[in-house]
């Protein structure tokens, strides 16, 4: 009863000293807020705008026609309409254009002549990936534009039926049918802001008092070890839970995002994702003397990793194989995709409980490992 | 003047010298950490998994699941034959993609008519599935293609292409993404360590109360910051060094531009990191406020808002206007320029006015804070 009583008055003093530093009640609670909807309007892979010059040697109607047609697609924003190839190769080495098309003279007579017309197209290819999705546009209008070319020529030679059969492809996308990268970023930012929080705290919480000189004034007392390490864990707990809450109701309400599984479920894989890292950051704390220790060790050795390798922006499935047993180790990998499971595929237990599984045995090695550390270190 | 500056700074530095975990972990994670991260993260879309549901089973399906699988970009992973296993691949995450030819496929196809092939994406991941409806659009076009070729050139007909789109890319001829983002991944790194490091050094000595006797100190404030920032810049100089070393060594991402162009772009990023640092310690009164702030300036900003991985230009307008709050942002657009591009200063001129505004600003409020807070 008397063990039980020395913690609560831990919990108590750790609360207290969150309730009573304003700042520090501050960067706990509000800034989770505003990053979520600030980095959740921004995290979209979405290629939107693409910036485009246009060099027509041609300067006929079709050439005109052809060049409108990009700026109807709606993804092509036409900056700069050039004379000289000069200019084209400025505006590509000042990385002021993503794409030069140039349109070659006799453009409508080839046209006319049903000669086929080599379309030179430059990219300024350093962003590879927003190079590629440009060029599938380009390649959809110019296919579009040829199919109503021969369309023309059919019709100019009254043929009704086709000249062969021909393949459509009938794209379907499930779970997510408007393919907007904001559901599927969302949920992965609330799970970065909760490890930052959880575990910079933690590691924080303990090393300060090893940095200010209390941690030896309470090795002397006769609290034991336990209830030193369930005082500082418990009262983490239920921070990184009204954090969890905060966010959550941040997340659905202002980006609508309905949550199509359990949240009960969902709340239970987020308390053992929150245990897995005050795990990380108890073992943290052990190795460190300093808080700038503690925090550099935290950054680059906890948090970055887990932003890369978590599968959050970049896909697993796309790196070595190496690596790939790395994110094994990963706990924000296992709460991302349990996160994203339950929100947008509605999906429970039955299909998610690998992931549960791991992310509840990775938070019990985490914190007894850590404990014994600790308790080692007490000694 | 400079001889207190200077005796801040050798004190500064003498007691980064005697922490040597600290120092292990500024020096040697980064190089870590590129090495790693420049094999890992890519958005380049190989081995998608498929499965196909193919209800025609002739030589066309074949051929063209053939063509499909032949590439990098296509695992085939299963046959199925019924809809209800659709659902149950999908959800479990075993195919990424599931292809349905339709009964009469083949029979349509030789009278001529339009057959639609069905393409069931998994889209929780928006960017991938964006890039795999690409792929089977391109692939189903261009068998279709081959099809009417084949069809026309076995009636002694010739078919009509209008335009034959040539792409070229510069610069990065081979579209690798790590070229990309080695040097977002560069400025990430050293904007953490420049924030984090100098305004938790700060903070230590407001925590430890070493910061009153320097107030009584005849050393002003701006001494004080100078002396401060003096260390932490050769360090951030270093790192960038190491990170630069390391780009070439693994990833042979040699300097295309000016090296001294480089050295001045980095040294004006930095003098804004570290004011940004700077400033946060005025403010935060604890390490621990001091690094959650740190945080929050720098270490997701640098990463979602610098335009590193997500595109500024898609992002909505207010969160354009946001997205300079992060130095990482100017500083990215200079190495690219000089990195990817090789070109001159003309490309970038306005970024280091940015980047040198930026600074200044927050050295100045820095300053301000500083001797409100004193005044008090």
């Amino acid at each position: 009863m008397r063990a039980m009583k020395t913690i609560y008055q831990f919990i108590i003093k750790e609360l207290l000293q969150v309730k009573r530093d304003k700042k520090m009640r501050v960067v706990i609670f509000i800034a989770p807020i505003l990053q979520l909807i600030f980095l959740g309007y921004a995290a979209n892979m979405d290629v939107n705008v693409i910036h485009t010059t246009i060099y027509d040697q041609d300067k006929t109607s079709t050439s005109r026609v052809f060049s409108k047609r990009f700026e109807q697609s709606g993804y092509f924003k036409i900056d700069y309409y050039v004379n000289d190839y000069e200019e084209v190769t400025d505006l590509l080495n000042m990385g002021k254009t993503l794409v030069a098309i140039v349109i070659p003279k006799d453009f409508e007579k080839k046209i006319n002549r049903r000669e086929t017309i080599p379309l030179q197209t430059l990219f300024e290819g350093s962003d590879g990936n927003k190079a590629s999705i440009a060029l599938g546009y380009i390649q959809g209008i110019t296919t579009a534009f040829s199919k109503s070319i021969t369309m023309d020529i059919k019709d100019k030679l009254g043929m009704k039926i086709a000249l062969s059969g021909s393949l459509i492809p009938e794209v379907r996308v499930w779970y997510n049918p408007e393919m907007k990268t904001r559901n599927f970023m969302v949920p992965g930012i609330f799970g970065l802001l909760l490890m930052i929080s959880t575990i910079s705290l933690m590691s924080m919480a303990v090393v300060k008092e090893r940095e200010i000189g209390t941690l030896e004034q309470l090795i002397v007392t006769p609290i034991r070890n336990y209830q030193l390490i369930l005082g500082k864990l418990i009262p983490f707990t239920l921070i990184g839970f009204a954090v969890l809450l905060i966010v959550m109701v941040v997340m659905t309400q202002w980006f609508g995002i309905v949550v199509r599984g359990s949240i009960l479920f969902l709340l239970f894989a987020s308390l053992l994702f929150v245990l897995s890292n005050l795990g990380i950051g108890l073992f943290i704390s052990t190795v460190s003397k300093t808080q700038q220790q503690a925090m550099m060790a935290s950054v680059f050795a906890v948090m970055m990793p887990m932003i890369y390798l978590s599968g959050f922006a970049f896909p697993i499935e796309n790196m070595p194989r190496i690596v790939q047993y790395i994110t094994y180790l990963i706990p924000l990998k296992y709460f991302i995709i349990i996160l994203r499971g339950i929100v947008l595929k509605g999906i429970g237990f039955s299909s998610l409980w690998f992931e549960t599984l791991m992310l509840f045995a990775m938070g019990v090695t985490l914190l007894i490992l850590s404990s014994l550390r600790f308790s080692k270190k007490l000694e | 003047m400079f001889n207190r500056i200077l005796a801040i700074s050798k004190k500064e530095a003498r007691q980064l010298r005697r922490d040597t975990r600290m120092l292990f972990i500024v020096f040697f994670f980064p190089v870590v950490l590129l090495a790693i991260f420049g094999y890992a993260i890519n958005f380049d879309v190989h081995h998608i998994k498929i499965a196909v549901y193919d209800q025609d089973r002739s030589e066309y399906t074949r051929d063209f699941i053939g063509g499909l699988i032949s590439s990098e970009y296509f695992d085939l992973v299963t046959y199925i034959d019924n809809d209800d296993q659709i659902k149950r691949l999908l959800d479990k995450k075993i195919v990424q993609v599931v292809v349905v030819f339709p009964k009469d496929m083949s029979r349509k196809l030789l009278s001529k008519q339009e057959v639609k092939v069905q393409f069931l994406i998994d889209g929780v991941d928006g960017t991938s599935a964006n890039v795999i409806s690409h792929y089977v659009n391109a692939a189903t076009y261009s068998y279709s293609l081959q099809f009417t070729k084949e069809y026309l050139l076995a009636a002694g007909k010739k078919m009509y292409l209008p335009i034959d789109l040539q792409p070229r890319f510069w610069f990065n001829p081979d579209l690798q993404s790590i070229r990309f983002l080695i040097p977002g991944l560069m400025a990430m790194i050293l904007i953490i360590t420049a924030v984090i490091s100098i305004s938790l050094s700060i903070v230590r000595e407001k925590e430890r109360g070493t910061i009153e006797q320097l107030n009584v100190s005849p050393l002003s404030s701006i001494e004080f910051i100078l002396g401060k920032t003096i260390p932490y810049i050769v360090i951030s100089l270093i790192n960038a060094a190491i990170v630069l070393l390391a780009g070439y060594v693994l990833f042979g991402i040699a300097i295309k531009g000016n090296l001294f162009l480089l050295l001045l772009g980095t040294f004006v990023f930095l003098f804004a990191a570290l004011s940004l640092g700077v400033f946060i310690s005025t403010i935060a009164d604890s390490q621990q406020v001091a690094f959650q702030a740190a945080i929050v300036t720098s270490l997701l900003p640098s990463f979602i808002l610098s335009g590193f991985i997500f595109p500024i230009e898609s992002m909505p307008s207010a969160i354009q206007l946001l997205t300079n709050i992060t130095p990482a942002k100017f500083y990215i657009v200079i190495l690219r320029a000089i990195l990817l591009r090789g070109v001159g200063i003309s490309a970038f001129w306005d970024q280091l006015i940015f980047l040198g505004m930026f600074g200044f600003v927050f050295i100045m409020l820095a300053i301000i804070v500083d001797k409100k807070s004193k005044n008090k």
